[in-house]
């Protein structure tokens, strides 16, 4: 099963991304470029994978237009041919056929068909989705609540803070005034930080009412559900900054309570982790020097 | 009726002035009283809606703080946050009186009250008295609603925020206020409607067929309604339980809903989405009925495979009752959970799928006519396959983790209601609006109606499928930057199709103004119901020599 899936996932991932970009570029003025952990202007698709498992929806997504679009095109043909030919100008008089099994078997089976051909590698996804492959080796606990959220990291000792929106006067002082890395409703006062490559398991709850923790581009969504502990995990393969919001309608500042996930590297993290139970804002502002410079190495590199 | 005597006198002739509406019990009279209702209620939805999308026309807030101002004589940070709440209030009422007050009073009240008497031979109504009670319970359920929105919720807002799911507990501990007391008590009264209006349905069409009028004979609108009048009785009650126990949570110390006293917030979406999902084939089938009539009319052919069309919907309403928790994928249902709901979900589509070729193979060999109704059935075709087949994407639980509750979700629905409810509403509207009225629009401007609209509500919900693909939330006041491109679209399409708005209201003006005689049938040969064989306005009382069907 697993290898199928693999299979599914690695061979056809060129053949339909490339589909989608070339139905991108035709129809729309924007496709996707390599580096989305944020949304961007006119993006017309999903925002770059993070994850294998966002890049097995992505394919998945993918996958499903080349049933769907050839459906819509084909009711739109037929209906076009029937405005056609059979207009009243055309075919003056009208056929009194009202019955044909055959016809009606054909539309009855193929729709089934292709619904198959829909179920399987779906049923496949889902189950991946479930079966995390291998034991996680970090936990943190995600809490919603209205309207912010508070992260725990289930290690010797514990690790845990507050994650809010980044507030204007606060952007001097954080260091964040960069609105490309940091944009407007996006950029949190202290980021969940995970290191890269590494299994981790989110715990999501919430205190007052339900939230939803979201992050398109690791293609994980589950809601924070006051009075139950939801599960949810993730393998982030690339260092970067990724964004996401709360998606579950909480009140007021629903539209305010975003999610910053920081990946880095695993010494960066072991680092991070040891200095922020002491002084989590100058951990915060240590890493964030490290990760430029090492941005800054690798652009001279290029 | 045993007290004949109690009305003018034994000819049954209506009653004057204001009498005549008020105490009315005569169908066409009640489906009149409802289309006028359906038409200021969609006024006002409308009008909602355009303020959301003036709201979301540009990153940051742009309107609500000035009218939480205006409205609620707020200043300064209260204003704004004041605004937050509003916006949420607008998008939760905009929500509930499109399905509450708009479509179902239309479809249900408006034209089945209207037209399955006619069509099925019968001269009123099962129950007269019920009808009109099920009409006058709804003006006081809207006028609930609509006090609502200037009630205290949260500290400091105004008006029911919680979405029209009502889930708690931001619907309970989350809103202590009474502006969701009166939004529950509201609900209550228009779901009590709408079941007397179920059952007088059910009643009806089992007991007041004419002499040869089998139900395999039933035209497919009164099918449609006799699907949608049982999924109706048999919902219902199921979202009244849910939100009496929402009532309870909030005023009498129960705890159905909150784990600190051993309830469950997930157990109210479980009830609401058993009723919440037959809803939305409650809004559509009667939409369905009204197309196969209107391309079997204008195509000049009988509809075609008449019982596959009558049975798919009898297996859409039947299985839509087992698919609620694909709207739950991510509230933490279990894997089984899932995949069976995945399952259930898909099968749908094979029923659908045969009303849509159906429906082509209606035309297929026809004689078509582009009339204004025909034009908007065809626009219903293509837009609600369209909102479909995304629907089909969405039933897999895989993908919908990321689609779940983005804007992908609002497009997909908005397809197949905005654009496939509301437009079967428009082409049901010019289809029988000559026979209730008796006066024939002008197509000109009934064309540029459904053009301006099509053009407009295209804009509207289109681009908001890339906006959720990219991952905006839905139920938000603002976005990040990135997302401000395609909300400018959106926005611009939905100026245009309020200029729709007003087009469609000109033109029902211009239709009385006018007074074109429109004369019983002027449809020509293709229109075959038996609505077509009485004078345009029918009687007062119709069918009193009940019509014999060969």
């Amino acid at each position: 099963m697993r290898a199928m899936r693999n299979f599914l996932a690695n061979a056809k991932v060129p053949a339909s991304a490339k589909f989608l970009s070339a139905c991108a570029a035709v129809t729309f003025f924007a496709g996707t470029s390599a580096h989305a952990d944020q949304p961007k202007d006119w993006e017309t698709t999903f925002q770059a994978p993070a994850t294998d498992m966002m890049r097995q929806i992505e394919w998945f997504g993918n996958y499903t237009m080349w049933f769907i679009v050839p459906i819509t095109i084909l009711v739109l043909l037929l209906l076009a041919y029937c405005i056609v030919r059979f207009r009243a100008s055309a075919n003056p008089v009208p056929s009194k056929t009202s019955h044909n099994t055959l016809i009606e078997v054909i539309w009855t089976v193929g729709p089934v068909v292709i619904l198959l051909c829909l179920a399987i590698p779906s049923f496949q996804l889902l189950t991946a989705q479930y079966t995390p492959p291998e034991e996680a080796k970090l936990t943190v606990k995600a809490t919603g609540n209205q309207w912010n959220w508070d992260y725990e990291y289930q290690t010797e000792n514990t690790l845990s803070f507050n994650s809010a929106i980044l507030q204007d006067t606060d952007r001097a002082a954080a260091g964040k005034e960069d609105r490309k890395e940091y944009p407007r409703l996006l950029a949190v006062d202290n980021e969940l930080v995970v290191p890269v490559n590494t299994m981790t398991r989110v715990l999501v709850t919430a205190t007052d009412v339900i939230h939803s923790f979201a992050m398109p581009s690791f293609g994980i969504k589950i809601d924070a559900v006051p009075g139950r502990t939801n599960e949810t995990w993730f393998k982030a393969e690339k260092e970067g900054l990724y964004y996401g919001q709360c998606s579950q309608l909480c009140g007021k500042d629903h539209a305010f309570m975003p999610i910053a996930i920081r990946v880095v590297s695993d010494a960066q993290f072991k680092t991070w982790l040891a200095a922020a139970k002491t002084d989590l804002p100058g951990a915060n502002k240590t890493l964030m020097a490290a990760v430029d410079g090492q941005n800054k190495v690798a652009a001279a590199g290029n | 009726m045993a007290d004949a005597t109690a009305h003018d006198g034994h000819d049954h002739k209506p009653y004057h002035g204001w009498v005549r509406w008020v105490y009315s019990t005569n169908h066409k009279d009640i489906g009149t009283l409802y289309l006028i209702f359906a038409i200021m209620a969609g006024i006002i939805g409308g009008a909602l809606s355009v303020a959301i999308r003036m709201e979301l026309q540009e990153p940051g807030i742009q309107i609500f703080s000035g009218l939480a101002q205006m409205v609620y004589g707020m200043n300064g940070d209260a204003a704004i946050d004041g605004g937050k709440s509003m916006y949420n209030a607008f998008a939760t009422a905009h929500a509930l009186i499109m399905i509450f007050f708009m479509v179902m009073p239309a479809l249900i009240g408006g034209f089945a009250n209207w037209m399955v008497p006619i069509m099925i031979g019968a001269p009123d109504m099962a129950f007269p008295r019920m009808n009109n009670i099920s009409f006058w319970l709804l003006p006081p359920a809207f006028i609930l609603l609509l006090t609502s929105m200037f009630m205290p919720s949260a500290p400091g807002a105004f008006g029911v925020g919680g979405g029209w799911t009502l889930y708690p507990p931001l619907s309970t501990s989350g809103q202590p206020g009474p502006a969701m007391d009166l939004a529950i008590l509201s609900i209550h009264i228009a779901g009590a409607s709408s079941i007397l209006g179920a059952i007088n349905f059910i009643t009806t069409i089992f007991n007041m067929r004419a002499p040869g009028m089998t139900l395999h004979k039933m035209p497919l609108f009164a099918w449609s309604v006799l699907v949608t009048a049982f999924l109706l009785l048999l919902s219902l009650p199921v979202l009244a339980g849910g939100i009496t126990m929402l009532l309870t949570d909030r005023n009498f110390g129960t705890t159905f809903f909150a784990p600190d006293g051993g309830g469950d917030p997930i157990l109210f979406q479980h009830l609401f989405w058993f009723f919440g999902h037959p809803e939305v084939y409650i809004l559509i089938l009667p939409g369905f009925g009204i197309i196969s009539h209107v391309i079997s009319t204008f195509s000049k052919k009988p509809v075609f495979g008449y019982l596959g069309m009558a049975y798919a919907m009898v297996a859409i309403g039947a299985v839509g009752f087992i698919v609620w928790a694909h709207h739950m994928y991510t509230t933490g249902l279990s894997l089984d959970t899932q995949r069976y709901f995945v399952f259930a979900t898909m099968v749908i589509a094979v029923p659908t799928g045969v009303k849509i070729f159906s429906w082509i193979a209606t035309m297929w060999g026809g004689s078509i006519s582009f009339k204004t109704p025909m034009l908007w059935a065809l626009g219903f075709i293509f837009l609600f396959t369209i909102g479909g087949v995304t629907g089909v994407q969405l039933a897999n639980a895989g993908l919908d983790r990321s689609l779940h509750d983005t804007y992908f979700v609002i497009a997909h629905f908005h397809y197949v209601l905005s654009l496939g409810a509301v437009f079967a509403i428009f082409a049901g509207w010019y289809y029988w609006f000559p026979k209730m009225t008796g006066y024939m629009y002008s197509p000109v401007i009934a064309n540029t109606h459904f053009w301006v609209t099509f053009v407009g509500v295209n804009l509207i919900f289109f681009p908001q499928h890339f906006l959720g693909l990219a991952g905006m939330p839905r139920r938000t006041i603002d976005y990040p930057d990135a997302f401000a491109g395609w909300n400018y679209v959106s926005s611009i399409g939905s100026y245009i199709s309020s200029v729709g708005v007003l087009i469609f209201l000109y033109c029902v003006f211009e239709a009385f103004q006018k007074k074109r005689v429109a004369g019983a049938n002027p449809w020509g040969e293709g229109a075959t119901t038996l609505e077509w064989q009485l004078p345009s306005p029918p009687p007062f009382h119709q069918w009193e020599q009940l019509p014999k069907i060969k």
